[in-house]
């Protein structure tokens, strides 16, 4: 009771509480204020130079063209429609690059570990080197072989059967279309849906039996059974669709741009090197003894694997890894660089065409954030899913 | 049994030849079961087959001094694309016979950062020499007084640009970044809220963006008739979004911190800004150098993306010089030139923060 006696003697300015409500109140005031100058004179500079403010160009004929496009897409179309095909080149280059970026790291982060002095080495040499040039030099590294060093179209490299490489992109073969394909593709979906619903009652089983079941074998002679035996039934096609250079380029199968080349390999092989240690450090993480006692109650080397380590590393390994895909994500804006039309490439040219500066910038950081934003959800829901259950 | 414990000469056995020294070494490293010495001669054979290529292009057929038709000639690398522009790659459109400052001052820098190395000169006089350095570079770089010829900032180019991108950006953005994180840990939910959503828009967003901000947008903001300078709002977007990084790795820190400490500090009756910063923050501070490293590498890094707003850092003067027709298509031995000077910056830091948390971690037993 004494203190509140006190309390009422207390001037506000030395009652922590109250100092706080008037500190936060400045704080506000002072970023309301630049946010107010920098508002007002932002207008009254757009009213000066008579740049209309919205997102009504979005309407407009976009009149440029886009190398590559997942959608059906021409310079008559609207700038929306030139935006989405940017945002789903972005979304494409980012996913096959996670992918492939979490493979190879995967690899690599396992070799850095080995007991073979010669394959660590090398492993933590590829890491050092990878992560200590910035991204862009890589990205303008690949992109300069691919244009300076590579032979034209007529000159084509020729490394395996079906696949050219030159300086106008990379030709593959590729089965010409059949129906078998769409039904060996819905085979493979029914045998993930069928493997999944395998792992999860093997699972009851075990924690109510303790009876093991050969998932992972019986999973993989399904996801590859299913489809070669629709492919079989189907009179087994083999037809392929061969580049063949007609002009000066490549036409039939499929022929993947210089730029989304350099991009792929800059994103992938720079991603890897910080990929392989994040799964080096969750290897690391589970403690020798685990593996000991693991062993020491019987269980086989590839149960030691996938009951004990696995579940304890990836607790470890989840969170960073998450982090780096969205760096990848993020660094493939860098396409601008080189010419790749990802989103931020599409957005700058439409800003330069329309000068709707703000709206275009405003557009490219909201398509970002929307990114890591569900990015975090899934974190979120994942890092609660896997917290350890204390007992 | 007694005897068994006292073995006399004739029992002790040498171990074989074969597990020790260096055919033991192999045997161990190398050749230890059947997979691992399939990997070890698959490696080898892969070495073999890239290694001497890359040496015989990169060293024995390469061209060292000749213009660029001696280089077209040449079966190697064409180094010559490197020594030849050597002076515009490093000092951008930086006046000839004026180098000589930006090299002072680079040399400058090394040396001040080659004493920083030292714990032992961790005091209040080396962040005065800091200070007197940075001025002495500065008045180097723009001169215009001491007789000195005065050059625009638009004419800085080269190495120095991304060292001072680098070295302002990082020096700036820590304490913004210290302030940032003390901010989401604060108690006053309206200071909380405004740094949480400050640092999770940054981070959420690519540099990129923020430097077309920078660039396009940041001239709408000022009023009529004023304009800054181009290398100077590229330096607030690099400090503003290293900061937001900054400030996630210090909140790791802080909340790593035992809450034993904070209230150990209140019973000692220091009032907040005292128990950060007697307390709190110089411990924090200590556990969070590794991840700060990464970020100020990764800062170091991401200068180089100043290039898509055409500013003339290292990165952009090399592509300048492979636009000529002389020099094109050597891109590949200019970029390599390049990565070697990114790749000694990145390699040094990396190198020193593992040091020093070594040092750091053997005070502590």
């Amino acid at each position: 009771m004494a203190t509140d006696v006190a309390g009422e003697n207390i001037p506000f300015w030395l009652d922590p509480k109250k100092r706080a409500v008037v500190f936060q109140i400045l704080v506000f005031c002072l970023v309301g204020l630049l946010a107010y100058y920098l508002v007002s004179n932002t207008l009254t500079n757009l009213k000066r130079q008579s740049i209309a403010t919205g997102f009504g160009f979005l309407e407009k004929e976009a009149s440029f063209e886009i190398g590559e496009s997942m959608i059906p897409y021409s310079s008559a179309d609207t700038y929306a429609r030139a935006l989405l095909v940017g945002a789903l080149n972005t979304l494409k280059v980012s996913f096959i690059g996670i992918v492939l970026s979490v493979l190879l790291g995967t690899i690599i982060g396992i070799a850095r570990l080995s007991s073979n002095w010669l394959v660590a080495r090398l492993a933590g040499l590829y890491i050092e080197v990878m992560q200590d040039i910035p991204v862009l030099l890589q990205l303008f590294f690949w992109y300069a072989i691919f244009y300076e060093t590579l032979p034209s179209p007529r000159q084509a490299l020729h490394p395996f059967a079906g696949v050219f490489l030159c300086n106008r992109g990379v030709a593959v073969a590729v089965p010409s279309a059949h129906p078998a394909y769409k039904w060996m593709l819905a085979a493979f979906l029914a045998a993930c849906v069928l493997t999944w619903l395998m792992r999860r009652w093997a699972r009851r089983r075990q924690e109510e039996r303790g009876l093991i079941f050969p998932v992972f074998r019986v999973g993989l002679a399904m996801l590859l059974g299913f489809p070669l035996i629709v492919w079989w039934a189907f009179g087994m096609p083999h037809a392929m669709n061969v580049p063949k250079l007609v002009g000066f380029n490549f036409k039939g199968g499929i022929t993947f741009s210089p730029e989304f080349i350099a991009l792929l390999m800059g994103l992938v092989l720079y991603t890897a090197a910080f990929v392989a240690e994040v799964v080096r450090a969750g290897i690391q993480s589970v403690n020798k003894g685990q593996t000991e006692a693991a062993l020491a109650i019987g269980l086989k080397q590839s149960q030691v694997l996938n009951l004990v380590i696995l579940p304890q590393a990836l607790r470890v390994i989840i969170p960073p890894l998450t982090s780096q895909m969205l760096n990848l994500t993020k660094n493939s804006s860098l396409a601008v660089a080189i010419g790749f039309p990802d989103f931020v490439s599409v957005a700058n040219t439409t800003i330069n065409q329309t000068g709707q500066s703000i709206e275009g910038v405003a557009l490219i950081m909201a398509v970002y954030l929307f990114f890591s934003l569900s990015t975090s959800v899934f974190m979120n829901w994942y890092n609660q899913k896997a917290a350890l259950v204390e007992r | 049994m007694a005897s068994a414990a006292q073995p006399t000469e004739r029992e002790v056995l040498k171990p074989p030849p074969t597990s020790v020294g260096v055919v033991g070494w192999v045997r161990a490293n190398l050749f230890n079961g059947f997979f691992n010495s399939l990997l070890t001669l698959a490696t080898i054979f892969l070495l073999y087959k890239t290694v001497p290529p890359l040496i015989r292009w990169a060293f024995i057929d390469s061209v060292w001094h000749t213009g660029g038709q001696g280089c077209r000639q040449a079966t190697g690398a064409c180094w010559a694309v490197v020594t030849e522009n050597l002076r515009f790659i490093i000092f951008g459109f930086y006046p000839y016979d004026q180098q000589w400052r930006p090299l002072t001052a680079m040399l400058l820098l090394f040396l001040l950062l080659f004493i920083s190395r030292d714990r032992r000169y961790w005091k209040k006089s080396l962040l005065y020499t800091w200070v007197i350095g940075l001025t002495a570079m500065g008045i180097l770089m723009r001169g215009g007084i001491l007789g000195l010829q005065p050059v625009e900032s638009t004419q800085w180019g080269g190495l120095p640009l991304t060292l001072l991108l680098s070295i302002f950006g990082l020096t700036a953005a820590y304490p913004l970044g210290v302030l940032l994180a003390l901010g989401r840990q604060s108690q006053m939910k309206g200071i909380k809220t405004l740094c949480v959503v400050y640092i999770e828009l940054i981070r959420g967003v690519p540099l990129i963006s923020l430097l077309f901000m920078s660039s396009i947008i940041f001239p709408l903001f000022l009023p009529e008739g004023v304009t800054i300078n181009k290398i100077l709002r590229a330096q607030v977007a690099i400090i503003l979004f290293t900061a937001a990084y900054i400030a996630e790795v210090v909140r790791g820190g802080l909340q790593g911190m035992p809450r034993g400490q904070y209230e150990a500090a209140e019973a000692l009756g220091l009032n907040y800004y005292l128990t950060m910063r007697l307390v709190i923050l110089p411990q924090a501070l200590k556990i969070v150098i590794p991840p700060t490293v990464s970020i100020l590498i990764s800062a170091f890094k991401d200068t180089s993306l100043v290039v898509i707003i055409a500013l003339y850092d290292v990165l952009k003067t090399t592509q300048s010089v492979l636009s000529n027709p002389k020099w094109m298509g050597f891109s590949p031995e200019a970029y390599i030139f390049v990565a070697i000077l990114y790749f000694l910056g990145c390699f040094s830091m990396s190198n020193y923060s593992r040091k020093l948390e070594k040092e750091l971690s053997t005070e502590e037993y």
